[in-house]
């Protein structure tokens, strides 16, 4: 049974993880903390649903296309909102407020849109294999999951590390102002990130309404929490630590759901966490926090 | 004069929860303002008025304290709370110190939600009716009196102090631990009191009020009003109430319209809906304009 719980918690976990890197990588370069991208894994998850019901596109095509969406919306809420916002040098906890509102607009207007009940993808639509591995039951679904979201972190910590955007990107995190004095197009590379979290954001959001085969607007709520716990456990900015941080909390919760009680899973996870923002405020992976005067 | 208070009576029967719910929260907008205004970010906030809920509402119904005794408790729990975790969780600042304040919350609501004595998710139900229109009034008014006066002494000019500059305000001499610490422990008992009272009049807790979201609400609320002054949060906390209500025939894009409100507000008044500097330059316009 444990195999069984190690491979939905790897299914979780790696959700999560790609979910906490869209976020890490807003407050990396934003230096912002991003309260609308729970709002942005749910639209992913409604856009995605509504192209297969209602275009009859392929699971693939859907995909693709919920991360379009969330991410031109994340890139639309970075333009209207957080751009003014920057060049009024407005202290961190306004456009935090901003995307709360945000946040509060997308999942009222996905209620009056989609209803409150629980939304499915229609059965044919989910990839239907199943094959068993000693005891261990292994669903297609869960390994297209893991798998795409792997590829998808992959491919981001290689555009951060190998590319020149990669390192412009670096470098605005360090100072956007030397990036800029350097002549690095500081603004469209906010634009960039923004659509590029947010698309990460929806995509997550169409997995997890894969795995569980549920869709609300209230679902980015929950989530958000858990990626506010991902990026703090990782180290806040910090991508090998949001990938670290959702993976763990994948794995602590289906594990202590499954050998503790169903709630006291959380309670550990954020007491873990409390105790890690006392011990190492800045995270496990993160670098020393300066004293700022 | 009867067609008066009649009206007023059937007035004062439909709205009394939403009237108590403004006060409430103007309390609770009060209590994050007055961290805000020593410079701290916390938003342990809910999880104070959580903790100052419960053990208010377990005092009432198994012990049978009176009604102002269960007050003073629900506010001196949260503070107790604050007092023990404030050395640690202060030395954190900015958006570590808001985190870990979430993260204190997130424990406290899911420490309620499993313990027997709480009800567990179910909540505590039937706590007697005992706050009434006066209790609420009388409170808020002493905060605000107090707070007032807190503003204008030696203790209110330390936190803006703070607040302006953390290092600067420690090399005038001034024992800024010490201070934040204060700001943080009587914020939580505003809003342990602030919990108290709304656990009277709902009939009904659950931990579900005290999360994150109610967390978030409250920070809300403060930032529309405007927390340059003292009516800022109270305002922000009518307004944030009050508007769902009005809203009703919208039905489900109701809070669309709250949240885009929310958004242009911030866009548009940086410094929230009330802030007297703006207010006086615009009479200033007025007066020029008919001049």
């Amino acid at each position: 049974m444990l195999e069984q719980q190690l491979l939905n918690a790897l299914t979780l976990g790696s959700v999560y993880a790609l979910f906490a890197l869209g976020f890490t990588l807003v407050f990396g370069v934003l230096a912002i903390i991003n309260l609308s991208h729970g709002a942005m894994f749910m639209v992913g998850s409604y856009a995605a649903l509504t192209l297969v019901t209602r275009l009859d596109a392929p699971l693939w095509a859907a995909m693709l296309g919920a991360m379009l969406i969330s991410g031109t919306l994340g890139l639309l809420v970075d333009v209207l909102i957080l751009k003014p916002l920057r060049a009024r040098n407005a202290p961190h906890l306004i456009p935090m407020i901003a995307t709360i509102g945000v946040s509060i607009m997308l999942t009222s207007a996905a209620q009056g849109l989609f209803g409150a009940e629980v939304l499915r993808f229609p059965d044919d639509t989910l990839p239907a294999g199943e094959f068993v591995i000693g005891e261990v039951h292994v669903r297609a679904l869960e390994i297209a999951i893991v798998a795409i979201a792997f590829v998808l972190m992959a491919a981001l910590f290689t555009t951060l590390k190998r590319t020149q955007l990669g390192r412009a990107l670096r470098a605005i995190a360090e100072s956007p102002k030397a990036a800029w004095l350097l002549g690095i197009n500081v603004e469209g590379l906010f634009h960039v990130t923004s659509f590029v979290a947010a698309a990460l954001g929806g995509i997550a959001g169409v997995l997890i309404g894969l795995d569980f085969n549920a869709i609300t607007p209230q679902m980015g709520q929950p989530i958000l929490q858990k990626g506010i716990a991902a990026i703090i456990l990782g180290g806040m900015g910090d991508i090998r630590g949001a990938l670290f941080g959702g993976l763990f909390l994948g794995f602590a919760e289906v594990l202590s759901k499954a050998y503790l009680s169903s709630q006291m899973g959380d309670a550990v996870a954020f007491g873990l966490l409390f105790l890690i923002l006392l011990v190492r405020p800045s995270g496990l992976f993160g670098r020393k926090l300066e004293r700022k005067a | 004069m009867e067609w008066l208070t009649g009206n007023f009576g059937d007035f004062w029967s439909t709205y009394s929860t939403l009237i108590f719910q403004v006060g409430v929260h103007a309390l609770l907008a009060l209590s994050i303002w007055l961290t805000l205004s020593c410079g701290l970010l916390s938003l342990a906030n809910a999880a104070f008025m959580g903790i100052g809920a419960y053990v208010s509402a377990l005092l009432t119904l198994h012990l049978g304290w009176s009604f102002g005794a269960v007050l003073l408790a629900g506010g001196l729990a949260p503070a107790a709370v604050a007092l023990i975790i404030g050395a640690p969780v202060l030395r954190l600042s900015g958006v570590y110190l808001a985190m870990a304040t979430l993260a204190f919350g997130e424990v406290v609501r899911i420490t309620i939600l499993n313990l027997e004595i709480t009800g567990g998710p179910e909540g505590l139900n039937g706590i007697p009716l005992a706050t009434e229109g006066w209790h609420i009034v009388l409170i808020l008014a002493l905060t605000v009196y107090g707070l007032a006066r807190l503003r204008r002494s030696k203790v209110g000019r330390a936190f803006e102090a703070i607040k302006e500059d953390e290092v600067a305000a420690r090399l005038m001499g001034i024992n800024v631990d010490r201070y934040k610490l204060l700001a943080f422990v009587l914020g939580g008992f505003i809003a342990g009191v602030a919990g108290a009272l709304n656990a009277h009049f709902t009939f009904f807790i659950s931990p579900r009020e005290y999360g994150f979201e109610s967390a978030v609400d409250i920070l809300t609320m403060a930032v529309l009003g405007g927390t340059s002054g003292l009516f800022g949060p109270i305002l922000g906390a009518s307004i944030l109430t009050l508007l769902p209500e009005l809203l009703r025939s919208l039905h489900d894009f109701r809070s669309l319209v709250n949240g885009a409100i929310l958004v242009l507000v911030v866009l548009f008044l940086p410094k929230g809906i009330w802030e007297p500097r703006r207010i006086r330059a615009w009479f200033k316009r007025l007066k020029g304009a008919k001049a």
